[in-house]
């Protein structure tokens, strides 16, 4: 049964074998493949975690910590879920746009199956150093994937991200090693002994990861970077492979923290300033790509507001807001993307009278923007009504005006873009799409962005797969 | 006191790495800063092993390998990707501060 | 009458109706012109059933419901009680007379499956709305409906529709943000917080006193929004720039009643008046509501537009509903809840009528009314008897209303509400009269043609509605003391508050 467990990780990277040693016209379908057969894997390893609460793997039998050791619980399937939409919905998009004959497809499809091995392998760490590993593994990927834009900007992007990837990591590298000085163990628990962890340890790693996360004021690299994504890369990171960093964050949180009332509250103000500047800065960007990744920014302070509330019901509405804003993030990069290869340019102004020129991207942009506003009817709603109700419970004021408050800015950005697309009357505009989208690339963002709105409807089977994700818990 | 100055020692160079990142424009120098600091902390991280009975810890060992594994390739990449930034744009630096891209 | 399954399934079956009507829209697209038709009138027609036949099951006793939990502890309720049909009623009939005005209005407008689209579920939100069976559904669909109007607003795409857009957003959500504080606030204090008459939280203790004043004033300001009260009211004049059939909808049916209905609700079926009362609130609210109701006749003086002038009546208006409720009392409470149609009907009259003087005669300001009567006599006609029911003369809706209000007044002991509402009658007998009489006694100016209309269904649509409205404020009056008038239904319900 734990094989599940390994097919997550080992199916991506047969895929990705695969697609390096076989000639390239056979690399989208390969890919394809490998993407649609991992999911798959996920289905017994649901109704496991659901039954049992976490499921561990020791790879080869091998005790740790030298050996590897994986484990899941509810959160990380959710997030394994979230991994293997976007993906498919990603591909969907790349399908169309790297079809083999092109040129990038040669590096394109290895990255991208790479992108999500690595992904998987890092959800599923068991400890600290296989988190590192997987973490390393990520930003190389997603800075490859942003090189293969192949242009100036991109590349200065991607060469700012990989530099403060690197100190990033050096950070986390370094935190790791004092734990391990500290505790003799670096397994993802609770320390032996309960005694809680040096707080220098713990800053350490937290800054390490927060630079990955792109927490602000460490958040420098990411406009650029998501904005500079081509295709239907921007997606997949923001979606997940940057959530990587701050599921870790959390876990780590939770797990090692310190009693004193100091490093939290650091935190939350952290995560208010960041939802803050990213819906600010949001509002006056000129192009949509850039807009969406300070709407990241923006998502991942909301998301630290789980920190200062620290309590499982907190865990529970900041996972499902995850995956939520997973879905709606990643449907807005998509449509982006699709706008910017019909139509040339993702210029706000450019897109007046988006609604009759490409309606299905018009209609996903509403909807994952609703979302992230987190108005009802939608799943945005339900995960900041959670975190509301336990911010309330635990008289955290600062968090929950915060909460309240990201609602307004997000709205502030999202029907700026609304008005100026789709209700704008069309000055010169023509009405004509150079490079109209493969239906199915705009149908995948649509879904996606309705999975975002329909699981606010029926929050129940992920809520209670949430709760079993017991902070700081391990079987 | 070895282990005083090994600290004193990965901290001068972490020092060094830092002043060198964070003045250096050239995207060489600033690989090389931060492949210092990287020195550092895979020093540090060594400190870190006490041995168990007579025998050294692997564990950290373990850790500065693999550290040393992934700054190499990172090192790598970034050579990489600074040769195409200079063909493509005749200078391997970065810009202070990024303009809004248009 | 009714099976237990259907008992759930009506309820819930009364919001979906407009869903699919919306999805089926969208999807058409803008050339299917026929189809959208069809598609409208069918869905209103089932709607307006529909609700008459929830009615019917109410009248004979029996209480239809849907429950689901959305999360847990939380459940989304759908309950039809006698004020659910009330309010779902209105905006049902309503919906059915304006889809007509809006198919005729919009004839040669871009964008129209758009509008029919964001117009159906605008309307699936006001059910959902006057449905819902608990706060925290009635917040949902609150917001739903913040959501679903905007497209309206903006609908035509200038400037100013995006400005008034802007300005809307920026009062309805914050609102919305003050709404789900007090919602939060209150679940955190008393756990779920179904509508039952006279309120559930009496049981709480008296040190829990201020904290309840603070969650009613939060609650008030989020409702008070869409109801228009000063201060909160500065989006709705601006929201003017929509077209005819929006303004229409937004003043007659949707928002503002919906934000009057919130309020019935808070202070009835959340507080009770007892509650109310005890905590010191029912002055305030009082003071609140007259103050919007001669506040906004002042500022109608004022207006040279006619749509910004029936705007600020709104404004007025809509308040007298909050004043009968904070009033209490069987009578009060009858005549404030009654405005909600009286109100509604009327001003929907009016809203065609101006939408009539400006689509065919191009009149969008009071001094080009002259001669109105001559050439445009029936709408004119209708406009008149709708502005007399607002002045409060018989044998229009507004008499009614005043009446019950005045009286429910001197009832409870205060009489100071009467004088506010002579001098709003005579506020409002100073800005509309002079319409009338440019309407009727003078002559129009030279130049100035009949009415030009695209065709003659259109013709007929756009009067006609106009005629339809305007019949039933008069018949709502002549026909009061009837078992099945709004009148009887309102002292129907009043009578459970106040036996």
């Amino acid at each position: 049964m734990t094989n599940a467990l390994a097919g997550v990780v080992f199916v991506p990277m047969a895929a990705l074998f695969a697609v390096i040693l076989l000639p390239s016209r056979y690399s989208r379908a390969v890919a394809i493949a490998g993407l649609l057969l991992w999911p798959i894997f996920l289905i017994p390893l649901t109704a496991m975690v659901r039954a049992e609460g976490a499921v561990t793997l020791a790879l080869g039998n091998w005790p740790v910590p030298l050996g590897i050791g994986w484990r899941v619980d509810g959160l990380t399937v959710v997030t394994l879920w979230l991994n293997a939409a976007v993906a498919l919905a990603g591909t969907v998009r790349a399908a169309g746009f790297f079809d083999p004959e092109r040129h990038g497809a040669r590096t394109y499809w290895p990255l991208w199956l790479l992108l999500v091995t690595a992904t998987n392998a890092a959800l599923v760490s068991a400890d600290l150093f296989n988190l590192y590993v997987g973490l390393e593994l990520i930003t190389l990927v997603s800075v490859a994937l942003i090189a293969t834009a192949d242009n100036v900007p991109a590349l200065r992007a991607a060469m700012r991200y990989l530099l403060l990837g690197m100190l990033g990591s050096l950070f986390y590298l370094l935190g790791v090693g004092m734990v391990y000085g500290q505790t003799g163990s670096l397994a993802l628990a609770v320390p032996a002994g309960g005694a809680a962890l040096d707080s220098t340890a713990l800053v350490l790693m937290l800054t390490g990861l927060m630079v990955k996360a792109a927490v602000f004021p460490l958040h420098v690299w990411l406009p650029d970077s998501y904005g500079q994504a081509p295709g239907p890369v921007g997606a997949l990171l923001a979606a997940v492979a940057g959530k990587v960093a701050l599921v870790a964050l959390w876990r780590i949180w939770f797990l090692f923290a310190p009693d004193d009332t100091a490093l939290p509250w650091l935190i939350g103000a952290l995560g208010s300033a960041a939802v803050v500047y990213g819906s600010l800065a949001a509002m006056v960007q000129t192009r949509l790509k850039r807009v969406v990744a300070y709407s990241s920014v923006a998502q991942v302070g909301f998301l630290l507001m789980v920190v200062p509330l620290a309590s499982p019901a907190a865990f529970q509405g900041a996972g499902f807001h995850l995956l939520v804003h997973g879905f709606a993030k990643a449907a807005m990069f998509l449509a982006a993307a699709n706008i910017l290869i019909a139509l040339g340019t993702d210029a706000v102004g450019r897109l007046s009278g988006l609604d009759k020129r490409m309606p299905l991207e018009a209609f996903t942009l509403a909807l994952a923007g609703v979302t992230l506003v987190g108005l009802p009817p939608t799943g945005g709603f339900i995960g900041k009504w959670k975190l509301l109700e336990v911010a309330w419970q635990q008289a955290g004021w600062a968090w929950l005006i915060t909460i309240l408050l990201s609602g307004l800015l997000s709205a502030a950005y999202v029907f700026r873009i609304l008005a100026m697309t789709c209700f704008h009357p069309r000055h010169s505009g023509s009405r004509a799409v150079p490079r109209k989208p493969p239906l199915a690339a705009s149908l995948a963002a649509l879904l996606l962005a309705l999975c975002g709105v329909v699981i606010g409807m029926f929050p129940g089977p992920v809520l209670r797969l949430l709760a079993l994700a017991a902070p700081g818990g391990v079987s | 006191m070895t282990a005083e100055l090994y600290v004193f020692a990965a901290a001068a160079v972490f020092g060094i790495g830092v002043h060198g990142l964070l003045i250096a424009r050239h995207l060489m120098r600033k690989l090389l800063a931060v492949n210092l600091m990287l020195s550092a902390v895979f020093l540090l991280l060594l400190l870190f092993s006490t041995p168990i009975g007579g025998k050294p810890d692997p564990i950290p060992q373990a850790l500065v390998l693999t550290g040393i594994v992934i700054a190499v390739s990172s090192t790598a990449f970034a050579l990489a990707l600074m040769v195409r930034l200079f063909r493509l744009s005749g200078r391997a630096t970065l810009p202070r501060f990024e303009p809004d891209d248009d | 009458m009714t099976t237990p399954w259907l008992n759930q399934a009506l309820p819930l079956a009364v919001v979906l109706v407009s869903v699919v009507a919306a999805v089926i829209i969208f999807a058409a697209g803008e050339e299917r012109r026929l189809l959208r038709i069809v598609v409208n009138l069918v869905a209103a027609g089932i709607k307006f059933a529909l609700v008459v036949w929830i009615g019917l099951t109410v009248l004979a006793g029996n209480a239809p419901e849907f429950r689901y939990e959305i999360l847990p502890g939380q459940e989304l309720v759908l309950h039809a009680d006698a004020l659910s049909i009330l309010f779902a009623s209105l905006s049902a009939l309503l919906w059915l007379v304006t889809t007509i005005y809006a198919i005729a209005y919009l004839e040669r407008s871009p964008n129209r499956a758009r509008f029919f689209g964001f117009f159906s579920l605008c309307v699936t939100s006001t059910m959902g709305i006057s449905m819902a069976g608990n706060l925290f559904t009635f917040f949902l669909f609150y917001e739903l409906l913040t959501l679903t109007t905007w497209p309206l607003v903006v609908h035509s795409g200038t400037p100013q529709a995006l400005a008034a857009g802007r300005s809307y957003l920026r009062y309805t959500l914050t609102g919305g943000v003050l709404f789900l504080a007090g919602v939060l606030w209150l679940y955190g204090l008393a756990g779920s917080v179904e509508f039952t008459p006279g309120g559930t939280l009496s049981g709480l203790g008296e040190e829990y006193a201020i904290q309840l004043r603070v969650i009613f004033v939060l609650l008030v300001a989020g409702m008070g929004v869409k109801a228009a009260l000063v201060p909160l009211h500065g989006w709705l004049p601006v929201a003017m720039v929509a077209p005819a059939p929006v303004s229409a909808l937004l003043h007659a049916v949707a928002v503002v009643k919906a934000g009057a209905f919130a309020l019935i609700r808070l202070v009835e079926d959340v507080y009770g008046f007892e509650l109310m009362c005890e905590l010191g609130l029912q002055l305030p609210l009082m003071l609140l509501a007259a103050t919007t109701i001669v506040f906004g006749s002042v500022r109608a003086l004022q207006q040279s537009s006619i749509k910004r002038r029936l705007a600020y009546s709104t404004v007025s208006q809509v308040s007298y509903i909050v004043l009968g409720i904070a009033t209490g009392g069987l009578l009060a409470t009858a005549g404030g809840m009654v405005h909600l149609v009286n109100q509604g009907i009327m001003k929907i009259t009016l809203f065609f009528c101006a939408g009539v003087f400006g689509l065919a005669l191009g009149v969008n300001r009071v001094k080009e009314l002259d001669g109105m009567g001559y050439r445009a006599p029936w709408t004119s006609a209708c406009f008149s008897i709708a502005a007399i029911g607002m002045i409060g003369v018989p044998p229009v809706a507004g008499f009614v209303t005043k009446w019950y209000l005045g009286s429910g007044a001197l009832a409870v002991g205060q009489p100071w509400v009467v004088a506010v509402l002579i001098t709003s009658a005579l506020l409002n007998a100073m800005y509309f009269l002079p319409l009338l009489k440019r309407i009727w006694l003078v002559r129009p100016a030279p130049g100035a043609g009949p009415a030009e209309y695209l065709g003659r269904i259109e013709h007929v649509a756009l009067v006609g509605s106009a005629v339809v409205t305007a019949s039933l404020s008069v018949a709502i009056a002549l026909l009061a003391a009837h078992r099945l008038s709004p009148l009887s239904w309102v002292l129907r319900i009043a009578s459970e508050y106040f036996p």
